[in-house]
């Protein structure tokens, strides 16, 4: 009889991680910000028809890259759970802090439990009543989730892009001014984006009750420089 | 609570009802799906009827850009008023809307659903459904719901939209199996129902603009409350006045209750008499 080769936890983890990480280095970036009027969710996305940027909640958007079954089945799941406790108890009980944190359990027990990691990166963005209400909630292939006010970049080459907005994203920009800082973020000193290259929607405090709206066509077209 | 999250043979797909029967959450189960544990002994008639508030007069209007729809305030229980200020008329999503007659309790929890169906539908498939599908819908949880009505507690809707498809304004009438009959110009329901049906035919010019089907309405609503004693009349004491949205390409617009008011004060001064001295001092 054989023995089972024997792994190091370390080493079963930091394979898993190398492999999820690898999958999601292989797609488009994306960017969740802040900005004036709520928040901007912008993704690169050549297709017209499956989509990285959704809409969960009233005020609750959702970004996802990598394989996009799994992060489409995390998405579904997410308007299920918004919708059933909007349903169970008041529309204003559903926020974003919940919803991140099933993800990242959902995330880690992939990684932890399952043989293979799910090779997704996801932003949960909240618009909140007042500015300082904003929130964008990351989250990482292994269930790692962080929060922040300001801005996250998920995908490929996240890091450059990060450090590229770094210096254009402003707190208090416009529409016209967020999005024109995020898609020269994701396009880089080389490439300039069109519409058709970009998945754009804002939750915006000027939208009514479905906070959530897509920003395409001309209107997009319009707003690029 | 989990993220629920399905295998492909369990997933309910886009619809709210099939996602509340996987969870097992629901008085969606009991109320609007015929193959459910349901109250067989339970007949709700004589003076037990009484017990559930009835909500009554609704019409809708179709005009050029679209279709006004409108219902009074009053629900009633038997003989006594149980409720001044109901809302009767509410939006489905953003280009259409529903009004109810019928037992006041089920009716809302129906259009609460009805809501969700429509959006959870939109939010899961990424595209809203169309207007016939919307329609449709709706026939399918009141048949569900058709045993109840059985036993005494219907409901009769009336479902208005606008059609981006046809480019126009389109309104459907229901009754208590889910029938659908799709209107041409105009539709009501509710107790009050002939009287205001009477105002809006001879009122009603085709190509109308919107604001002359929002006189019809509150015309038909006035004249139903006159005749039909479970409909509510404008009241200016309080200041209760009958809900009017209109539906265009623009979407679902409920009119401010000021708004009415005055076209209420315009209507009793063109009656005459003591109505118009009472109606006009809001």
């Amino acid at each position: 009889m054989s023995m089972p080769m024997y792994v190091s936890p370390e080493q079963l983890m930091k394979d898993k991680a190398d492999f999820a990480r690898k999958g999601i280095a292989r797609g488009r970036a994306a960017i969740g910000c802040t900005f004036a009027d709520g928040v901007l969710l912008c993704a690169e996305n050549p297709s017209n028809t499956l989509r990285k940027v959704s809409e969960i909640y009233d005020r609750i958007g959702f970004v996802g890259v990598g394989r996009y079954n799994e992060f489409d089945s995390l998405r579904k799941g997410g308007v299920r759970h918004a919708d059933l406790k909007g349903y169970a108890y008041s529309r204003e009980d559903v926020d974003a802090r919940s919803l991140a944190n099933l993800y990242a359990e959902t995330l880690g027990g992939y990684f932890t439990h399952e043989p293979k990691p799910l090779e997704i990166e996801m932003l949960v963005g909240e618009m909140g009543e007042e500015p300082d209400g904003d929130q964008l909630f990351h989250l990482l292939y292994d269930g790692t989730v962080m929060d922040m006010r300001t801005f996250a970049v998920i995908g490929g080459e996240a890091e450059t892009i990060r450090a590229r907005l770094e210096e254009a994203w402003s707190r208090e920009a416009d529409l016209t001014g967020s999005v024109a800082a995020a898609v020269a973020a994701l396009g880089g000193p080389d490439r300039t984006l069109v519409a058709d290259d970009l998945e754009v929607a804002v939750l915006a405090r000027s939208n009514g009750r479905r906070a959530f709206r897509r920003v395409e066509g001309d209107e997009l077209t319009g707003l690029l420089p | 609570m989990v993220l629920p999250l399905f295998r492909p043979k369990d997933d309910p797909g886009p619809s709210f009802l099939g996602l509340l029967d996987k969870v097992g959450m629901g008085p969606a189960e009991a109320f609007f799906r015929a193959d459910r544990r349901r109250a067989d002994g339970l007949v709700i008639d004589g003076p037990e009827r009484q017990l559930s508030p009835h909500a009554t007069t609704l019409v809708a209007v179709r005009h050029r850009d679209g279709v006004v729809m409108a219902g009074d305030r009053r629900a009633t229980s038997g003989n006594l008023i149980s409720h001044r200020t109901i809302e009767k008329v509410f939006p489905a999503d953003r280009h259409s809307g529903v009004a109810i007659s019928g037992t006041a309790g089920i009716a809302m929890e129906m259009v609460r659903l009805f809501q969700m169906q429509l959006e959870h539908y939109e939010k899961v498939e990424g595209k809203a459904l169309s207007l016939d599908g919307k329609a449709n819908q709706l026939s399918q949880m009141l048949r569900g719901h058709l045993p109840l009505a059985m036993q005494g507690l219907g409901v009769v809707p009336i479902f208005a939209g606008y059609d981006h498809r046809q480019e126009a304004g389109r309104l459907f009438q229901y009754d208590v199996t889910g029938g659908r009959y799709e209107e041409r110009d105009h539709a009501a329901t509710g107790s009050g129902m002939l009287h205001a049906s009477t105002v809006v035919k001879l009122r009603y010019r085709e190509e109308m603009s919107a604001d002359d089907a929002v006189d019809v309405v509150v015309e038909a609503l006035f004249q139903a409350a006159d005749e039909d004693s479970a409909t509510g009349g404008p009241d200016p004491i309080r200041g209760i006045y009958p809900v009017v949205a209109t539906i265009t390409a623009e979407g679902f617009q409920r009119l401010e209750d000021d708004l009415v008011a005055q076209r209420t004060a315009t209507l009793l001064a063109s009656l005459g008499g003591n109505a118009a001295a009472g109606g006009a001092t809001t």
